[in-house]
């Protein structure tokens, strides 16, 4: 039995990575759930992100509170990029077979990866923790990042936010109005486009801001879009396509596989998550909170 | 009216796929080392996507995945070479098995899921067998892959008429031909087949070929394990061709660049997708000897094509010769 603080210091940290993990996965989930389109440029974005924050981070100096404008612009940035994907471009696809959008995005992936190492080079970039976050404290004597401990709070904050937005506000009751039945909206004299651009911007916005607070913990490197985005699809497929919740539980999910499949199979822990996802699949075709496709 | 009807069948009787095959083939003699290198390469992707097609085009399944069973074809193709000494034979027959074997397993859970969620469950299982090639050091040599696969022992074929003074690449180039020649005859027999024709009428409404009937789950895993079958013999050549075979014949990015090239080619036609391949790798070659930034160049392209030509590069050649029909029966 290995000893208890070691077994919450594997917790905690797999749950960071969760977090981390949701914040992204979280807008991927959105976007497919009402555009039903699935965005492969997710990681891109995210991707953007990080090297945004970094930029801002880099132009402020050492102002005060400069991590949290930088991640706050950075994330704007990615929302305005977002729109302009989807309004000029992905909007004149949706007639079309699925197949057509899927290949938009990945277009979109070996552009955006492009243009961050024509940008930003190929070396590895990185950014300081935000002061008053750099401390750590004890837990059942496991030492814990404050910073961490953070992400660990303001994930599920971003879960609840999400959720009574799109639960109690008008706004997110055509959103969901729209992932019913987008014509009888729109025949209803909603305007469905400005909801598409709207959503999709949200998602892209979820991707930078990810990006961009995950900057203190990883470094910024090109190849954090592709490893990512095949991380987040593990996640909201194993929570359910387009289910929110269900983005939430397959985030927790995943990083506990990751951090305690390195205790059982080390070496296999990216196998044991991919295991997990087949696994999932094969018993619930939909994800574990999905409805099946009409 | 008699006259363009008598140049139609006149057309339609030429052997269009047999003329172009020898066309291909006589790359060699032309004398380049280089072309005979993009030739190979084309006509194996091309396989690669014409099975892939078989899925996408005739039986309506996207499979995120298919990069799985040309990895399986490719590892067992040149462990069988290099680490057991077995001849080319017997590891490429085995390579199709092994890819076969494993399409009918992955496959059976696959085709009991729809739409997104089968195209999902093709890439876990794709992603797994990436995983097993990257961590399973002793076998497949892990993150480095296996280097020096070995070439068939081709000495005969300088014993055959014009064959005598060619370099090794060359000959492989030859068997490359003949067996993707073999391949591509057998799936277009299988398409044209009745089999064939289920998995269309399968693609254009599952339920109603349920409810006349068909085993429609069966059908789907056997187009499946076809394909499977077939992206195996693929990789078993291309590991030769590459002189190696690594991980990454297996990631999703893998099963991305075939799905453009069907996509790129055309999936409403048995050549698309070879079309396709075909013009990814020659613009990929032409590409990268101007620019460094390949991926962005090919990024942009695909979108003019995508709005530009919506049916593929076949799609649009089609609609070109339709035209220049019409215009000359007016």
């Amino acid at each position: 039995m290995p000893d208890p603080s070691f077994l919450v210091g594997q917790a905690l940290s797999g749950l960071t990575a969760a977090m981390f993990l949701f914040i992204v996965a979280s807008g991927l989930s959105v976007v497919f759930g009402v555009l039903r389109v699935l965005n492969f440029a997710h990681g891109s974005l995210y991707m953007l992100g990080a090297y945004l924050s970094w930029q801002i981070t880099h132009w402020l100096g050492a102002a005060t509170g400069s991590f949290w404008l930088a991640a706050l612009g950075a994330a704007a940035g990615v929302a305005l990029l977002g729109g302009l994907i989807e309004r000029f471009l992905l909007r004149y696809l949706y007639g079309r077979d699925d197949l057509y959008q899927l290949l938009l995005t990945y277009a979109l992936v070996l552009i955006l990866g492009d243009a961050v190492r024509i940008t930003w080079g190929t070396q590895q970039l990185t950014v300081q923790r935000p002061a008053g976050l750099a401390g750590s404290f004890e837990l059942f004597g496991a030492v814990v990042p404050t910073y961490n401990f953070f992400i660990i709070v303001l994930g599920p904050t971003i879960a609840i936010v999400c959720w009574l937005l799109l639960s109690r506000t008008g706004t997110g009751r055509m959103i969901r109005a729209a992932a019913y039945d987008r014509e009888m909206l729109a025949a209803l004299g909603a305007d469905v486009g400005r909801l598409y651009t709207l959503m999709f911007m949200a998602g892209a916005f979820l991707a930078g801001l990810g990006g961009a607070l995950v900057t203190p913990v990883r470094s910024i490197v090109p190849g954090m879009d592709v490893e990512i985005i095949v991380e987040a699809f593990i996640v909201v497929v194993i929570g359910g396509l387009g289910s929110f919740w269900g983005t939430f539980l397959g985030a927790i999910i995943f990083g506990q596989v990751l951090a305690f499949g390195i205790l059982v199979l080390p070496g296999f822990s990216i196998f044991a998550v991919f295991a997990l996802m087949a696994i999932v699949l094969i018993i619930r075709p939909a994800g574990l909170l999905g409805r099946p496709l009409a | 009216m008699s006259a363009i009807n008598t140049t139609r069948t006149w057309s339609r009787r030429i052997p269009w796929a047999l003329v172009i095959w020898l066309v291909v083939l006589s790359v060699p003699w032309m004398g380049s080392r280089f072309y005979t290198f993009l030739a190979t390469e084309i006509v194996i992707l091309a396989l690669f996507a014409v099975s892939l097609n078989l899925l996408l085009g005739y039986t309506g399944l996207v499979s995120f995945g298919h990069a799985a069973y040309f990895g399986i074809g490719a590892y067992t193709c040149a462990i069988l070479m290099k680490t057991h000494g077995v001849p080319f034979p017997i590891a490429f027959a085995a390579a199709g098995a092994m890819a076969a074997a494993f399409a009918v397993v992955f496959g059976f859970f696959c085709v009991r899921s729809t739409r997104i969620y089968f195209a999902m469950l093709t890439l876990a299982f794709a992603q797994i067998v990436w995983a097993v090639c990257f961590k399973w050091n002793s076998v497949t040599g892990g993150e480095q892959g296996l280097s020096n696969v070995p070439y068939p022992d081709l000495g005969w074929m300088a014993s055959l008429p014009l064959l005598g003074d060619m370099r090794t690449a060359d000959h492989y180039f030859v068997l490359v031909m003949v067996l993707a020649g073999i391949c591509f005859l057998v799936l277009r027999r299988v398409v044209a087949s009745p089999f064939g024709r289920m998995l269309t009428a399968i693609r254009e409404n599952p339920e109603r070929a349920e409810f006349v009937g068909l085993n429609v789950r069966g059908y789907q895993l056997a187009a499946f394990a076809i394909a499977g079958t077939f992206a195996g013999f693929a990789g078993a050549l291309f590991g030769i061709f590459n002189r190696g075979v690594f991980p990454d014949f297996a990631y999703w990015s893998k099963s991305a660049e075939v799905l453009i090239m069907t996509i790129l080619g055309g999936m409403g036609s048995f050549w698309g997708p070879a079309v396709g391949a075909a013009a990814l790798a020659l613009l990929s070659h032409q590409i990268t000897t101007v620019t460094q930034y390949w991926p962005l160049v090919l990024g942009v392209v695909l979108i003019v094509l995508l709005f530009a030509f919506p049916g593929g590069i076949a799609g649009a050649l089609g609609s070109v010769r339709t035209r220049l029909r019409r215009h000359r029966r007016a």
